[in-house]
């Protein structure tokens, strides 16, 4: 599916902490008794959570250990996923949507500027700010395009200048507000709404 | 123009939050209780007799696909799945239903579940809608607690679990096996069908799987009865749909509207028109991006309901509407939603992992005009090879919107890729050069 490199420099070892572990219990928890090998997803990403946003392949191998499968198992999920990474990425992680909803509302625009802001090639962390960043395909949030993803926030209705300024927030170690950037707080058409006006008065 | 009082998601522009209180007052969860009461025959006729079709792109009849559910429990459990893996691109309904409606589809999922005789159920939601994902759990914690679902759920004395699961960005993991056996912990790849996931299914138990819009308007439905539902557009397309508007528009909007609209109104009048007007206007991709675009002079015209748009060979699928005017680049578009589609591909049959890099790279040279006149046809006959060649729908997906793109641009692609194939003039593309001839030449 995707190209993913698994990263040349590996941690020995990896166990989850104690309150990963809870959640990872709960999570098996959720399918039905012989069948834990359905949270192998929620274990993989409590794993990337815990490891600064990607997965080693000790986790994999302790997952496998925990949920009583082979580790090719893991290993042949946690690369098929595109959401898995399995190599170091920034604190900051940029994932723009490039695909054609957003492509023809200027997502290129965007990637031009993480190319100057971040770094030059995609996937590279910067020296700077801790960011990286790379394209990827369509997010979901067609009508808010063009829009990017950052961790786990979207950041909706972008333009270059907006994305340079949330970019320098983050150089400033200060959080961006995640939203749209042109005051939207949902899908709707701005000033020209013609339905569910009783709502919107109430 | 749909009137307001028959809009089913009142609240999807979040005027007035998504907490359970809020959705009382909209109407949800009352006369849940009484609606089960009636029995499952009764709601699988109902949802039958509103003619209702799945929102998910293939526009199943719903009440059908219940029917197919065993009528008894037997030695196996069954199941309910909800497809949230929404990763089409210009659709994006699913999520305001997960972070404004959430309870419309909980509910939604009670009923189905008790209508399917199953006790529990999984929501799929695509992983990049973790805030989203967050806030349906929000709600679903709000259900259990005042005893919604859970142990005699809303006092049916049916026990109902309900759970979500997060995807990791496969699109594939919204075709409906695909998402089974990534539930069940595997890569997701689909199945080979029959056997239908209705008898075996997730953990080779009966599963029926369907979309959320789907389920979530099954609630309204059975309160205002089939009658209402089904006298809304034609016949075999009934009901109301959310319409998400995106690309070259002014306004790009979600918008709930009855089945059957024209599209230009839905471009005019909610989305703010086309940018430089109607008249710039170059194509429409009317369903998402698997379903062929539509141009300038059928988009005059064309309702948006499942069988006109087949009609005029394409689909409504899940009613995403691109729109593409004419600043952009048709052929550049369409290579893009082929890099998706490449990019995306489960790589289980050959036909689609081999055909989607051919269609993508052969576009990406027909955008910069360095293809020749006749690879037009042969551009052609590889979809031809993918179309029906493939376990699951996904190889008609990436196939088709390239067929609709050469049916109707193939003038445009042929006027800015007219390059003799037979090597007359030296040009400086190496893989267009018949490498033989040259040896000769050399020779």
């Amino acid at each position: 599916m995707s190209l993913k490199k698994v990263s040349k420099d590996q941690p020995k070892d990896f166990e989850f902490n104690k309150k990963n572990l809870e959640e990872a219990k709960k999570a098996i928890s959720n399918y039905p008794k012989g069948k834990q090998q359905s949270a192998v997803m929620s274990l993989l990403y409590i794993a990337q959570r815990q490891n600064n946003n990607w997965i080693p392949l000790a986790a994999m191998k302790y997952i496998a250990n925990i949920l009583n499968m082979p580790y090719i198992k893991v290993y042949e999920v946690a690369t098929f996923y595109t959401m898995y990474n399995l190599a170091p990425v920034g604190n900051y992680f940029f994932q723009i949507c490039t695909t054609t909803p957003c492509m023809i509302r200027g997502a290129y625009k965007l990637v031009d500027v993480c190319k100057k802001k971040i770094s030059k090639k995609e996937n590279e962390i910067s020296k700077t700010n801790q960011s990286s960043w790379t394209e990827v395909e369509c997010l979901g949030a067609c009508v808010n395009a063009p829009m990017i993803q950052i961790n786990e926030n979207y950041f909706e209705d972008l333009d270059p200048e907006k994305l340079e300024k949330i970019i320098d927030k983050i150089g400033k170690n200060e959080k961006p507000q995640p939203g749209s950037y042109r005051g939207r707080t949902s899908c709707e058409p701005e000033n020209i709404r013609k339905t569910l006006l009783e709502n919107k008065n109430a | 123009m749909l009137e307001d009082k028959d809009r089913i998601f009142k609240n999807l522009y979040n005027d007035e939050g998504s907490d359970l209180l809020s959705a009382k007052k909209r109407g949800d969860w009352s006369k849940t209780k009484e609606v089960c009461e009636k029995g499952r025959e009764w709601i699988i006729n109902e949802i039958k007799v509103s003619e209702l079709r799945g929102r998910g792109g293939a526009g199943f009849p719903t009440g059908l696909k219940w029917s197919f559910a065993p009528k008894e429990i037997g030695s196996r459990p069954h199941y309910l799945v909800i497809n949230a893996d929404e990763s089409e691109p210009g659709t994006c309904k699913d999520r305001d239903i997960l972070r404004f409606e959430p309870h419309k589809l909980i509910e939604g999922c009670l009923i189905a579940s008790f209508a399917v005789n199953a006790h529990t159920c999984y929501i799929y939601i695509r992983g990049e809608y973790f805030n989203e994902g967050a806030k349906l759990q929000k709600a679903i914690d709000e259900a259990y607690e005042n005893g919604l679902v859970g142990k005699n759920a809303s006092g049916t004395g049916w026990d109902f679990d309900i759970y979500i699961h997060y995807g990791a960005g496969a699109y594939i993991c919204g075709e409906e096996t695909a998402l089974l056996e990534s539930l069940e912990g595997k890569k997701g790849q689909p199945r080979l069908k029959p056997p239908f996931p209705a008898l075996i299914g997730l953990y080779g138990c009966p599963t029926i799987i369907n979309n959320v819009e789907t389920i979530s308007v099954v609630p309204t439905i059975l309160r205002r009865g089939a009658k209402w539902f089904s006298s809304i557009g034609r016949a075999k397309n009934t009901g109301t749909k959310i319409y998400c508007i995106s690309g070259n528009v002014n306004n790009p909007c979600n918008v709930e509207e009855q089945m059957g609209i024209p599209l230009k109104d839905l471009i005019e009048k909610h989305a703010g028109g086309v940018v430089g007007g109607w008249d710039n206007l170059k194509a429409v991709i009317p369903g998402g991006s698997s379903m062929p675009l539509l141009p300038k002079q059928i988009c005059d015209t064309i309702k948006m309901d499942f069988d006109e748009c087949i009609e005029n060979q394409t689909g409504l699928g899940t009613a995403g509407i691109v729109v593409i005017n004419c600043d952009q680049d048709i052929i550049k578009c369409m290579a893009r939603i082929a890099r998706f589609y490449k990019h995306e591909s489960c790589g289980q049959c050959t036909p689609c992992r081999e055909g989607s890099g051919w269609m993508w790279r052969m576009l990406e040279r027909m955008s910069r005009g360095e293809a020749t006149r006749d690879e037009v046809d042969l551009l052609m006959d590889v979809t031809k090879q993918i179309e029906g060649h493939t376990i699951c729908a996904f190889g008609e997906g990436s196939a088709w919107p390239v067929q609709g793109l050469i049916r109707n641009f193939k003038e445009e692609i042929i006027k800015r890729n007219n390059i003799n194939p037979i090597f007359e003039e030296k040009k400086d593309i190496p893989y267009l050069i018949d490498q033989h001839l040259l040896e000769k030449e050399n020779a």
